[in-house]
C-alpha cells in the first residue's frame, strides 16, 4: 500500500493569531507537489505545523500519515515515522559537527525504536555512506567536519538540508524555498539532485518562487495558498503561470484571502 | 610502565554512560544538607570510618605541635609551617563583606567537623581515574585522605633527573630542590584563612620537578581521593626549569559521590624561561565536599603554559587562579570547564597578571548550570605600567539549563600600561529552543538534542585542550551530567 499524508481542514495559530485558516492537502509517496503563494500566506507555517514546532498550535483539523494522526507526536517521533523538512532557515548548532549530527540523526530515523545511548550505526559504513552522498552533491568533504550550518553561507546551508534529505530518506518531505539563496549552477544541482533523491521515492512539497526547481521536478498537483487558505489547486501549468505572471490574478480572484494575507504581513510589521 | 584500564571504543562508552546516566543520578543533591553528611557514604567504608574517627587530628595549637614532630621535616620547612599557622591564628574565616566572598557564603563550614587522618590508609576500592584512560604515563601518585598510598616515577625519567612522586616525601629528600620554590612566589600563606591554614597543616600532595633542557614527553599522572567526611590537605608543586617541558593530569575524586569532606589545597606552577607545562586539574569531589584552593602559576621569560581547569564536584568550591607574567614573552592560555548541578556553588576567582612586556594570556571559561546550582566567576586582567605590547584575553560563556540556576560573571580589567590590547567578554544565557526542534526534526529526542548541544557549547574549549585523553574525559564527564531540559 502507498503511503499517505493527508492534511484535513488544518488551522494553526501562532501566538494566539491565527495563520492558516483550514487547509487540506492529500498526497502519496511518490508523487510531487508544489504549494505556491505570496510572502506571508503561510507556506513555511504548514511545513512547521507538519513537524509540531510548539510555537506553531493547531487549532483545528489533523495531519494524518497512513491514517494515523501525527498530531499527538513530538517533532523526534513524527521524524522518526518518515516526516522531514527542509527548513527556509536552517537553524545552526555550534560546535556540534556536521558528520556527528548526520551520524546520529540517521541512526535515529532508520531504527525508530532506538534508546538514547543504544549503538550508533557503526562508523565506518556512515562514513562510506556519507562520503559518497556528498561526493554526488559535489559538497567538499570538508563540509562533513564544520559545525552544523554555523557560518554557512545560505547557500551551503541549503545543500546541508538536501544532504540531510539524502541521508534520512523520509516517506515526505517539505522542501521550504530549498533553492532559495543559490546561485544558477547551484539551484540546477539541487534541482537534479532532488530529483534523483527524493522524485521517485518520496512524497515531495515542494515550496519554491522560482522555475528550475520545478522544471526537473514538475508537480503533479499545484496548492496556491493565500491568507492561511488553499485557494486553489491545478496540475504543472498552475505553476508555470505563478512564477512567469505572479499572483496578480489569485489576489484579485480571491479578495478574502488576499485581505487576510494583507493583515497577517501588517501585523507582523507592527510587532 | 602502566596503561589506563579502560580503553573501550567511545560509543559504547556513550551508551554505558547513557544507559546507567540519569536515572542513577543522585537527587539526593537537592535534599542534601550539611547534617546529613556523616550518614551517607557505601556500607563497606564505614568501619573504616568508625576507625578513623578515632585516629582524627583536630586543627588546634596541641595537635598542631604534635603534627610538627611527627613529621621530622627540615627546620625552614617547620618554621614555614609555624609562620603559617600564626597566620591562621591571626586571621579571620572570610565573610561575605569581603569583595571575594561576597556570592559565597560559608557560614554553614565548620572546620571543627574536620580532622587529619592519621592512621594509615587502607586498600579500598579507588574510583576509575577519568583523565589517564589510554596513555603511557610517565609516572603516578595517589594519595587518600592527604596520605600517599603510591608514588611512582618511570626510572628512565628519574634517570634523567625528573623528580616526581609524593611531595611530603621529596621535601625532605631535596630540599635543594624544593625550598627555594616552595611557597615563596606562587603560594601566599597570608592571603586568607584557608591559605595559612594549607600552609601550616599541609601533608601529601605532589612533586614534578624536570631539570633544564629536559623534554618529558609522557604525562604524569596525580589523583587524589577522600574517604566519607575525609580531609585532603595536598599540595602541588611544578617546577620546570629553563627550557624543560612536561604535562601533568591531576583529579580528584570522592570514594563515594555524595559523600562530604573537605579539601584545602595549593597549587604552584614554576614555569622556567623557555618552559612549556600543560597541567590539568580535575576537581571532580563528592557534592558534600567543601573545596577551597589557591592555585598559582609563575611564568619564566617565553614560557609557555596551557592550564586546564574542569570544576565538576564538591558543595562549594571557591578557587583563586591566578597566573603571573614575569618573564617577557610568557605566554598562557587557561581553559576553564565547569558543570554545576544540585545545589552545587562553585565560584572561580581569576587573575592574568602582566608584569612584563609583550606577554599574552588568554582566559576561556565556560559553564554550564542546571538544578538550583549556582556559578561565580570573577575574572581580572591586569597589566603594570612596564608591561607594554600586552595581549590579555578573557572570556566566561554560561549556559543556563534550568530556570532556577544562576551565574554571576565579573569579567573585569586594570590596565595601567598604555600599549595594551585586552579584550573581555562574557554571556549567560540559556538553550535557544529552535536548536532543540531542529535537532528533534532529526529524530533526536529532546534529551539527546539537549546533550548534544551542551558539548557543542563546550567544544571551542575541547578544540583547545590538546591532550585526547583529557578532552575525551571532559565530553564524557559533562554528557553524562546533563539532565532532562525544559
Ligand atoms: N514564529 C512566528 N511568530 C509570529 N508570527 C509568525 C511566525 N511565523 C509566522 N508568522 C506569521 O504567519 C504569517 C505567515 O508566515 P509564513 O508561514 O512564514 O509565510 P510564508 O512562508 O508563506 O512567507 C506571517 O505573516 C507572520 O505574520
Ligand atoms: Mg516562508
Amino acid at each position: 500500500m502507498t503511503d499517505t499524508l493527508e492534511i484535513a481542514g488544518l488551522h494553526v495559530s501562532v501566538e494566539g493569531k491565527p495563520i492558516l485558516r483550514g487547509v487540506d492537502l492529500r498526497m502519496e509517496r511518490g508523487e510531487t507537489h508544489a504549494l505556491m503563494g505570496p510572502n506571508g500566506s503561510g507556506k513555511s507555517t504548514l511545513g512547521l505545523a507538519v513537524m509540531g514546532h510548539p510555537n506553531y498550535e493547531v487549532t483545528a483539523g489533523s495531519i494524518e500519515l497512513n491514517g494515523e494522526n501525527v498530531l499527538g507526536m513530538s517533532p523526534e517521533e513524527r521524524a522518526r515515522a518518515g516526516l522531514f523538512l527542509a527548513f527556509q532557515r536552517p537553524i545552526a548548532i555550534p560546535g556540534v559537527k556536521m558528520a556527528d549530527f548526520l551520524r546520529h540523526a540517521t541512526t535515529n530515523v532508520r531504527h525508530p525504536e532506538r534508546k538514547e545511548g543504544e549503538e550508533l550505526i557503526p562508523m565506518r559504513d556512515f562514513r562510506k555512506e556519507l562520503k559518497g552522498k556528498m561526493e554526488h552533491l559535489r559538497m567538499d568533504v570538508e563540509f562533513a567536519r564544520r559545525y552544523v550550518n554555523d557560518g554557512f553561507s545560505g547557500g551551503e546551508m541549503k545543500r546541508a538540508e538536501i544532504l540531510q534529505l539524502a541521508m534520512l530518506q523520509p516517506k515526505f518531505a517539505v522542501l521550504d524555498e530549498t533553492d532559495s539563496g543559490l546561485d544558477a549552477d547551484a539551484v540546477r544541482l539541487a534541482s537534479e539532485s532532488i530529483a534523483e533523491i527524493g522524485r521517485a521515492k518520496m512524497g515531495l512539497l515542494i515550496i519554491t518562487h522560482h522555475d528550475k526547481l520545478l522544471e526537473h521536478n514538475p508537480p503533479d498537483v499545484t496548492h496556491v495558498i493565500l491568507g492561511g487558505r488553499i485557494v486553489e489547486k491545478g496540475g504543472p501549468e498552475l505553476a508555470v503561470e505563478l512564477y512567469q505572471h505572479g499572483y496578480d490574478r489569485i489576489r484579485s480572484q480571491y479578495p478574502e484571502a488576499e485581505a487576510q494575507n494583507q493583515q497577517m504581513i501588517q501585523q507582523e510589521e507592527t510587532v | 610502565m602502566f596503561h589506563g584500564a579502560c580503553s573501550l571504543i567511545f560509543e559504547s562508552m556513550w551508551a554505558r554512560l547513557f544507559n546507567v546516566g540519569v536515572e542513577s543520578a543522585p537527587d539526593s543533591i537537592e535534599r542534601f544538607t550539611d547534617t546529613d553528611r556523616i550518614a551517607f557514604g557505601c556500607p563497606q567504608f564505614n568501619q573504616k570510618k568508625s576507625m578513623q574517627a578515632s585516629a582524627q587530628i583536630a586543627f588546634d595549637d596541641a595537635s598542631f605541635s604534635a603534627f610538627l614532630a611527627s613529621r621530622q621535616e627540615p627546620e625552614w620547612l617547620a618554621t614555614q609551617r609555624r609562620q603559617a599557622w600564626q597566620a591562621f591564628g591571626e586571621l579571620d574565616w572570610p565573610n561575605r563583606s569581603h569583595e571575594e566572598w561576597l556570592r559565597t557564603d560559608i557560614r554553614m563550614f565548620g572546620l571543627q567537623r574536620y580532622g587529619l587522618d592519621s592512621s594509615p590508609p587502607e586498600s579500598v576500592e579507588l574510583p576509575q581515574p577519568q583523565l589517564a584512560a589510554g596513555i603511557e604515563l610517565g609516572g603516578a601518585t595517589v594519595s587518600l585522605d592527604s596520605s600517599s598510598v603510591k608514588s611512582q616515577c618511570e626510572a628512565r625519567w628519574q634517570e634523567r633527573g625528573v623528580l616526581f612522586g609524593d611531595l611530603g616525601k621529596l621535601v625532605s629528600a631535596h630540599p635543594e630542590k624544593i625550598q627555594p620554590h616552595l611557597m615563596r612566589r606562587a603560594f601566599d600563606v597570608n592571603y586568607d584563612r584557608f591559605a595559612a591554614l594549607h600552609g601550616a597543616w599541609w601533608s601529601g600532595g605532589t612533586l614534578l620537578y624536570v631539570p633544564r633542557g629536559v623534554v618529558v614527553d609522557e604525562p604524569f599522572h596525580a589523583f587524589s581521593a577522600i574517604t566519607d567526611g575525609g580531609v585532603d590537605l595536598g599540595h602541588t608543586l611544578v617546577i620546570l626549569e629553563e627550557g624543560a617541558e612536561a604535562t601533568l593530569l591531576s583529579e580528584t575524586a570522592s570514594l563515594n559521590p555524595t559523600a562530604g569532606g573537605m579539601h584545602c589545597g595549593g597549587v604552584e606552577l614554576v614555569v622556567g624561561a623557555g618552559a612549556n607545562l600543560r597541567y590539568v586539574n580535575l576537581q571532580d569531589w563528592a557534592t558534600g565536599v567543601w573545596h577551597f584552593s589557591h592555585q598559582k602559576a609563575v611564568l619564566g621569560q617565553d614560557a609557555n603554559l596551557q592550564w586546564t581547569i574542569a570544576a565538576m564536584g564538591s558543595r562549594l568550591a571557591k578557587v583563586n587562579q591566578h597566573v603571573g607574567m614575569v618573564g617577557p614573552g610568557a605566554n598562557c592560555q587557561v581553559n576553564g570547564v565547569m558543570f554545576a548541578e544540585g545545589r552545587q556553588h562553585l565560584s572561580y576567582h581569576t587573575l592574568q597578571h602582566h608584569e612584563v612586556a609583550s606577554c599574552h594570556s588568554d582566559f576561556l571559561y565556560k559553564t554550564a548550570l542546571q538544578d538550583r546550582a549556582r556559578t561565580v566567576w570573577r575574572g581580572m586582567i591586569k597589566v603594570d605600567p612596564q608591561a607594554q605590547r600586552t595581549d590579555g584575553y578573557q572570556r566566561n560563556d554560561n549556559l543556563l539549563l534550568s530556570t532556577s540556576a544562576r551565574a554571576d560573571s565579573i569579567p573585569g580589567l586594570e590596565i595601567e600600561a598604555d600599549d595594551v590590547r585586552c579584550t573581555h567578554g562574557s554571556t549567560t544565557g540559556k538553550i535557544d529552543e529552535e536548536l532543540i526542534f531542529y535537532a528533534m526534526c532529526r529524530g533526536f529526542s529532546r534529551r539527546e538534542a539537549v546533550r548534544m548541544i551542551v558539548t557543542g557549547f563546550f567544544q571551542k574549549i575541547f578544540d583547545r585542550i590538546t591532550i585526547d585523553s583529557v578532552r575525551q574525559a571532559l565530553g564524557l564527564a559533562i554528557a553524562r551530567k546533563v539532565r532532562e531540559y525544559d
